[in-house]
């Protein structure tokens, strides 16, 4: 019964999605309170329902209802509990199941949050939120239900993709999700302010928050799905330019943007028809990569059940919450009129140079990842770009940008004057290179490379330029906003972010070699000898193990365990790599072929600092997180009742 | 001026909607009908041989013959996936594969099949991915099969599985048509 139960449950939801939207839209618009006042409780019951929905399929996965198709074609009976809840978004009908929870969840904090926000704005944004819910749940019930039942019921299931069977990406989708979904939030907020013609700097205020958790969720999602990459799919890369990859960069590369020039609508007012058009750009991605990921236009390694019914009911979807987004903008953005202009220079300019090279960066990735489809339809035969295009054109603004990123932290609002802060800047710039140049003839073995160079120097460079100031503060005796903290943590992850990015490409050792039982071969400074392998049994899967002894200069480093595993249900095989952190080099190896007689092919790398593109893209994060507990998004209430900011209305933003 | 420029955003999804409308009517003809090559004659290439340097991988010497014409890239992670299918098919020794290294880098081709084992009978290098553009391929990997007359009988878009190979392919041979 429970599956009819969580059926019934997506249908009510529906309902109460339609009607959230309804009173949310229409009550403000009308001036019907009582209409305006009947959208919480619609989003109450719309989370109540969505939630019933999603336990009743978590229920049928614990309890092996092989009744049920879903749970039929991604459990069996020999899975473990952990993935067991993990497979509810296993697939395709799941992980929109998924979106959908994770959206009203949203939806719920969003109405808490918003009772201290002014009624009719609030109901606004809560309606915009019921249009999107309305989309996907009837997107889900009429191309992808979760509970469709299997007669007869299978007697087993078909087991969850073993690839999917790992902690890492059990995790990954929950998080990246989340990300997605709270762009939504972002795209409602802008289309209430739109619809509602009220665009000062406390709409910029109350977004802010929501924007910088969105994009630190996105930002967890993205850096987990790489490092499940790197270890378990066994060829030791930790990006591949994967148009599904893409789909989730580009709302991260927006978000970054939008983020950023929130800030500057908040504090100085100015940006705003921009800022709005990015909160709409940053949505249109993640559904975007939603349709790219579902529709089967765009061929790729994360095989999701493809199917060209549900891209033509995502793109109906995607031209109508889309399409009415900008026409509101195209009505909506001439009236906006800005307060005074900036001086080049100032933290404006170097948050404006932020956003284009930003929104260039996405640019280039969604021409590339848009290629094969825009070729495709121009009837020129098909184009397909892989590494090769990415990794320059991406390259050509991401430089730039970091070595903005330095100095704009301390430019002044207004003004392009640095003053004490350029000596302080140029000690950390000598500082930097320094390092750089230790770290590559010190550490590393030495060569200069010019990209190396300037990839390590601007890594360090940014963690001590965000320094700079904190350090200042603190010797002042001044108290410290956990916006700055937050601020400062997330651009030192950058930095982290960049220099083991740089590393990892200047310094990679990789070595493809055929081995045999007490073989030893050497990788950079490391000589990997190959212990010998045996046979193992896991809980549904049996897996040959291979022991590779590490040592260096005769000492002995670490013994590494790669695994080849042959899942039983799906009979497919499964690399696990064996991997080990010694000084922040990564030494990996992954089983190849058995090619007789003891003998295997092994893959050997060893990859300096790459950990740390993880742990940057994590410090990122949690720079998010502290920064949206600062007070002043706590107070949300005293301020909107602040008189607002600035004052002086001077010039439109068209003249400026 | 400002009127026409917050249009913009407007207008260029609009566009971007026509090409994914496109995109999805064109969607199914490559799952279902699969390509427009089908029933016609593949493409003539000669190229030079990866393993063999020196020698050419020609159309012409295939004639005559059944075989399995896949595109792959050491930079593709979906041929990594579908590498241990090709291995079995060679070992069925049921149809010859004929590789096309698309856009790739000699070395690392060499290494991945020394690393991975070499399902390929002959391995054709296509560096400026001409052949591939001849072929209509959309990303690698695909996979053709080719009849003796050198028509195009089937084409598979993405990773190889063993349930294309033994419910889409296996039929389509003859009985014991032997490598060779």
């Amino acid at each position: 019964m429970l599956p009819e139960l969580g059926h019934f449950a997506l249908i009510l939801a529906l309902l109460l999605a339609a009607l959230q939207a309804f009173f949310g839209i229409v009550g403000p618009a009308t001036g019907r309170d009582r209409w305006t006042a009947a959208v919480v409780p619609a989003v109450a019951g719309q989370v109540v329902m969505v939630a019933l929905a999603m336990g009743c399929l978590v229920a049928a996965f614990i309890g092996h209802d092989f009744s049920v198709r879903y749970v039929a074609t991604n459990s069996n009976s020999a899975l473990p509990l952990f993935y067991r809840i993990a497979a509810t978004w296993g697939a395709h009908e799941g992980s929109l199941l998924l979106w959908i929870f994770l959206l009203a969840v949203w939806t719920l904090g969003v109405a808490i949050g918003a009772r201290a926000l002014p009624q009719r704005f609030a109901a606004r944004v809560l309606g915009v939120l019921g249009v999107v819910s309305f989309g996907f749940l009837l997107f889900t019930l009429a191309t992808s239900n979760p509970f469709e039942r299997l007669m007869p019921p299978a007697p087993d299931g078909r087991d969850l993709n073993p690839l999917l069977q790992d902690p890492a990406l059990a995790l990954h989708p929950p998080l990246l999700y989340t990300g997605y979904v709270g762009f939504a939030v972002a795209f409602a907020f802008a289309c209430a302010a739109m619809l509602e013609g009220r665009l000062d700097q406390y709409w910029a205020r109350w977004t802010r928050p929501w924007t910088t958790a969105a994009w630190a969720f996105l930002t967890v999602g993205i850096a987990l799905g790489s490092w499940w990459a790197y270890y378990e799919l066994g060829w030791g890369g930790y990006w591949f330019w994967d148009p599904v990859e893409n789909a989730s960069f580009m709302p991260w590369l927006v978000g970054t943007a939008l983020i950023h020039s929130l800030a500057v609508t908040e504090k100085r007012g100015l940006f705003k028809s921009w800022t709005l058009l990015l909160s709409i750009l940053a949505f249109s991605l993640s559904l975007l990569g939603t349709f790219l990921v579902r529709s089967g236009v765009l061929v790729s390694v994360h095989a999701f059940a493809a199917d060209p019914a549900r891209g033509v009911f995502i793109l109906a979807f995607l031209v109508l919450t889309i399409g009415s987004a900008l026409s509101l903008y195209a009505w909506r953005a001439p009236l906006l009129k800005s307060q005074a202009g900036f001086e080049f220079g100032s933290r404006e300019s170097f948050l404006l140079f932020n956003n284009i090279l930003l929104v260039v960066a996405a640019g280039t990735v969604f021409a590339g990842t848009m290629a094969p489809l825009i070729s495709g339809a121009l009837g020129l035969g098909t184009l397909s770009v892989g590494a090769p295009y990415f990794n320059p054109t991406f390259m050509l603004s991401m430089v730039p940008l970091l070595a903005l990123v330095a100095v704009g932290m301390h430019a002044s609002w207004k003004r392009g004057r640095l003053g004490a802060k350029a000596r302080a800047l140029g000690t950390a710039l000598a500082i930097a290179m320094a390092i750089a140049l230790v770290l590559m003839y010190g550490a590393y073995d030495g060569g200069l490379k010019v990209l190396t160079f300037v990839g390590l120097t601007l890594g360090v460079w940014i963690i001590g330029s965000s320094l700079i100031d904190p350090i200042d503060r603190w010797r002042r005796k001044l108290s410290l906003t956990r916006a700055i903290v937050g601020m400062t943590v997330a651009h030192v992850g950058l930095g982290v972010f960049v220099i083991a990015i740089s590393a990892v490409e200047s310094y990679t050792h990789e070595r493809d070699v055929a081995i045999g039982k007490g073989e030893t071969v050497t990788v950079g400074s490391y000589e990997f000898r190959f212990a010998g392998d045996r046979d193992i049994e896991g809980p549904n899967y049996d897996a040959v193990r291979g022991e590779v002894v590490v040592t260096r200069d005769g000492r002995h480093i670490t013994t590494l365990h790669p695994e080849k595993r042959l899942y039983w249900v799906q009979g497919s095989v499964m690399t696990e790599a064996g991997i080990d952190t010694y000084r922040g080099t990564d030494l990996f190896v992954a089983l190849g072929e058995d090619l007789g007689e003891g003998r295997w092919s092994l893959r050997i790398q060893v990859r300096p600092l790459i950990d740390f593109i993880w742990i940057g893209a994590f410090i990122m994060a949690l720079g998010g997180l502290v920064a949206l507990s600062d007070r002043r998004y706590r107070t949300a209430r005293e301020a909107a009742a602040e008189p607002a900011g600035g004052g002086v209305i001077a010039s439109e933003e068209a003249r400026a | 001026m400002r009127r026409l420029v917050v249009i913009v955003p407007l207008l260029a999804f609009a566009l971007l909607a026509v090409v994914l409308a496109v995109g999805v009517k064109r969607a199914p003809q490559k799952n279902i009908i699969e390509s427009p090559l089908i029933g016609r004659p593949a493409p003539e290439f000669s190229l030079p041989s990866l393993t063999d340097p020196g020698r050419t991988v020609s159309s012409n010497d295939l004639r005559g013959r059944w075989y399995l014409f896949n595109v792959w890239g050491t930079w593709c992670p979906g041929c990594r996936t579908e590498h241990d299918v090709l291995l079995e098919i060679r070992h069925s020794g049921e149809v010859p594969i004929i590789g096309l290294n698309w856009k790739d880098e000699d070395e690392k081709a060499r290494q991945w099949l020394a690393q991975l084992g070499d399902p390929y009978e002959a391995v054709a290098v296509d560096r400026d991915g001409r052949t591939a553009i001849d072929w209509g391929v959309y990303g690698a990997p695909e996979t053709f099969l080719v009849d003796p007359q050198g028509t195009v009988v089937y084409k598979h878009i993405g990773p190889l599985t063993r349930e294309v190979w033994h419910e889409q392919i296996r039929p389509r041979l003859p009985k014991q048509s032997g490598a060779s």
